[in-house]
């Protein structure tokens, strides 16, 4: 699936809050078509440099490019081209799903024949076809979450961007959600940057994986890779995720 | 921005908020109509006969207020009600974030909740005023001529304008402000202010500016004055009332008060009492008006630019 054209570069990405470094010479190369995971522990920077990848705060310095736009830039060809699931995303509780979809399908200019026809089946698709008509603000977290993932399927972007898409499914959803990770990516080719902390489902469908911690990335590239780096000397055993990933946090 | 503006523009009107504020001003165009045209029709019955009867139908008040009145004090609740937490709400339910990453330019947020605030505050201005006209033809019985009507439409575009400007305040704070509550109350602490005190505080600094000493002497009692109404135009309520009364009162000729008006331009008040034409009322009002454009603008001007440095979290 993965080529070697890089969707996401960025180089020597850094963002300040004041004196406070939440991302520090960041270095990150997505390429098209793979799932690439994004991990760390709270706090890491994750969510900023999502922020920074759509355009939606200003770098302190560094470059970004997505799929070749710099998006402080022109973040219209950015969101044109990329979906996003933000963190704890939220949706206009007086309105009703599929009518939170419709608006999103609009704001992306689709024609209205064919949005009802990818609402439809996208909330087919994430499980909320008998909710679909429900107000949102009678979903509870997991459907909102479900409906997100609903809006990314009727947007059907050319890459997603995923902030913890899994958090508060339940289990059955979850393997839902990978699953649909996992056949859009097949199917369509989408690239797929996913922010998570289930290091076991994020083995399941990476294809690589980037670790930061304290704004530094401090691991990036397949899982035998780090494995590899991680054992060293010891031949002949691969290791988990969740091994190589404590590795980096064991001394502290 | 179409998208927005629309969406924007239904939530207005469906909400609750909208429904409330259109019966009170339903309530209260019916009520002014009422207390006004009785006391107008017992002056035409009386014998007087005044050209400009239809405009007195907003500015006198009976034994309530009148429009202009209502508007200058209660039109800052309206904005105020409209704008207060158009964008901390949608923070803090996280749907900006949402919005945030659809291909639509920022701007396009907030002009759109902007615009949709304007064009729901027009619809009321527009119904109350209609209300009152014909409500009022109907009661006293006369039919606005041509110049009457521009100065009502000039009253509505102003009207607009000055709510706008409340709009844009509680814009303002609701993106200054990420609680809800917060913003609220900084806006209506604002309104009270600028709508209570200032009056006050006028009066006491133009008395340490300008002390009078003497009430004999003129020139200290003239100077008093000034400071006085230099300061009271920097309240949007006052350059409100102000221009509105000019505009429909065609026998205000200056927005002084009569104290610093010139003898001979008493006497000549006195003498030849003609309302002043149109032209000549909207020279007198337009730094008025002018004024108000800006602070209208620099509000919304100041939203706009901190909306757009903005990084939105959802938390
Ligand atoms: N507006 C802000 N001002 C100051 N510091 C901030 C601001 N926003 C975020 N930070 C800091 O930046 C750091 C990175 O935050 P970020 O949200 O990117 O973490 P994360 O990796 O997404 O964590 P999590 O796994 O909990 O979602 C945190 O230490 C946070 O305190
Ligand atoms: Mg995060």
């Amino acid at each position: 699936m993965a080529t070697t054209e890089s969707v996401i570069e960025t180089e020597n990405l850094t963002k300040r809050y004041g004196r406070f470094t939440a991302v520090s010479r960041l270095n990150l190369r997505v390429f098209r078509g793979e799932i690439f995971g994004f991990l760390g522990p709270n706090g890491a920077g994750k969510t900023t440099t999502i922020l920074m990848l759509l355009g939606l705060t200003e770098p302190t310095y560094g470059h970004v490019a997505v799929l070749g736009f710099n998006p402080t830039r022109r973040p219209l060809d950015v969101k044109r081209r990329v979906g996003c699931l933000p963190e704890n995303v939220g949706y206009y509780r007086d309105l009703t799903g599929r009518e939170n979809l419709r608006y999103v399908a609009r704001l992306n200019g689709l024609p209205e024949d064919e949005a009802e026809e990818r609402i439809s089946s996208a909330l087919e698709r994430v499980g909320l076809a008998d909710e679909g008509d429900k107000l949102v603000g009678a979903y509870s977290r997991g459907m909102r979450q479900r409906l997100g993932l609903a809006e990314l399927l009727v947007k059907k972007p050319e890459m997603m961007i995923l902030d913890e898409p899994t958090l508060g499914l339940d289990p059955k959803g979850m393997a839902e959600v990978l699953q649909l990770i996992r056949s859009l990516s097949k199917e369509q080719g989408t690239t797929v940057l996913l922010c998570s902390h289930h290091l076991h489902q994020v083995q399941e469908v990476c294809d690589r994986v980037g670790i930061m911690n304290e704004g530094h990335l401090v691991a990036q590239g397949t899982i035998e890779e780090l494995s590899r780096e991680g054992l060293k000397s010891e031949e002949g055993k691969r290791l988990s995720l969740e091994e190589i990933y404590m590795r980096y946090f064991r001394e502290e | 921005m179409g998208v927005i503006l629309r969406k924007e523009l239904a939530d207005h009107l469906n909400s609750t908020r909208f429904l409330i504020l259109f019966c009170l001003v339903v309530c209260v165009s019916l009520l002014i109509t009422n207390t006004v045209s009785l006391n107008i029709r017992s002056a035409i019955e009386s014998g007087a006969k005044d050209p400009h009867l239809f405009l007195m139908l907003f500015t006198t008040s009976g034994h309530f207020f009148s429009l202009v009145q209502f508007i200058a004090f209660f039109g800052p609740l309206i904005g105020i009600i409209m704008g207060f937490d158009a964008i901390n709400r949608e923070k803090n339910d996280g749907t900006m974030s949402m919005l945030l990453s659809q291909p639509v330019h920022r701007d396009a947020i907030i002009n759109g909740k902007f615009l949709a605030g304007l064009v729901v505050i027009t619809m009321m201005v527009v119904s109350i005023v209609l209300l009152i006209s014909g409500l009022g033809m109907v009661v006293i019985g006369v039919v606005p001529t041509p110049e009457q009507l521009a100065r009502l439409l000039l009253y509505v575009v102003l009207s607009i304008i000055y709510i706008g400007f409340w709009l844009g305040l509680a814009l303002l704070f609701s993106i200054l402000f990420r609680s809800i509550g917060t913003s609220a109350l900084a806006s209506i602490a604002f309104w009270i202010v600028v709508a209570f005190f200032v009056s006050f505080a006028t009066n006491i600094i133009a008395d340490v500016v300008a002390p009078i000493h003497a009430s004999e002497d003129v020139d200290q009692v003239m100077k008093h004055q000034r400071v006085v109404e230099i300061i009271s135009r920097c309240s949007p309520v006052h350059l409100y009332t102000d221009a509105a009364t000019t505009i429909m009162d065609p026998y205000r000729k200056t927005t002084k008060t009569l104290l610093l008006v010139g003898p001979m331009e008493t006497i000549s008040r006195a003498r030849f009492n003609n309302p002043l034409d149109l032209p000549q009322s909207v020279l007198i009002v337009a730094p008025y008006l002018i004024t108000i454009v800006a602070l209208t603008s620099i509000c919304f001007a100041a939203a706009y630019l901190i909306f757009m440095k903005q990084e939105i979290r959802s938390i």
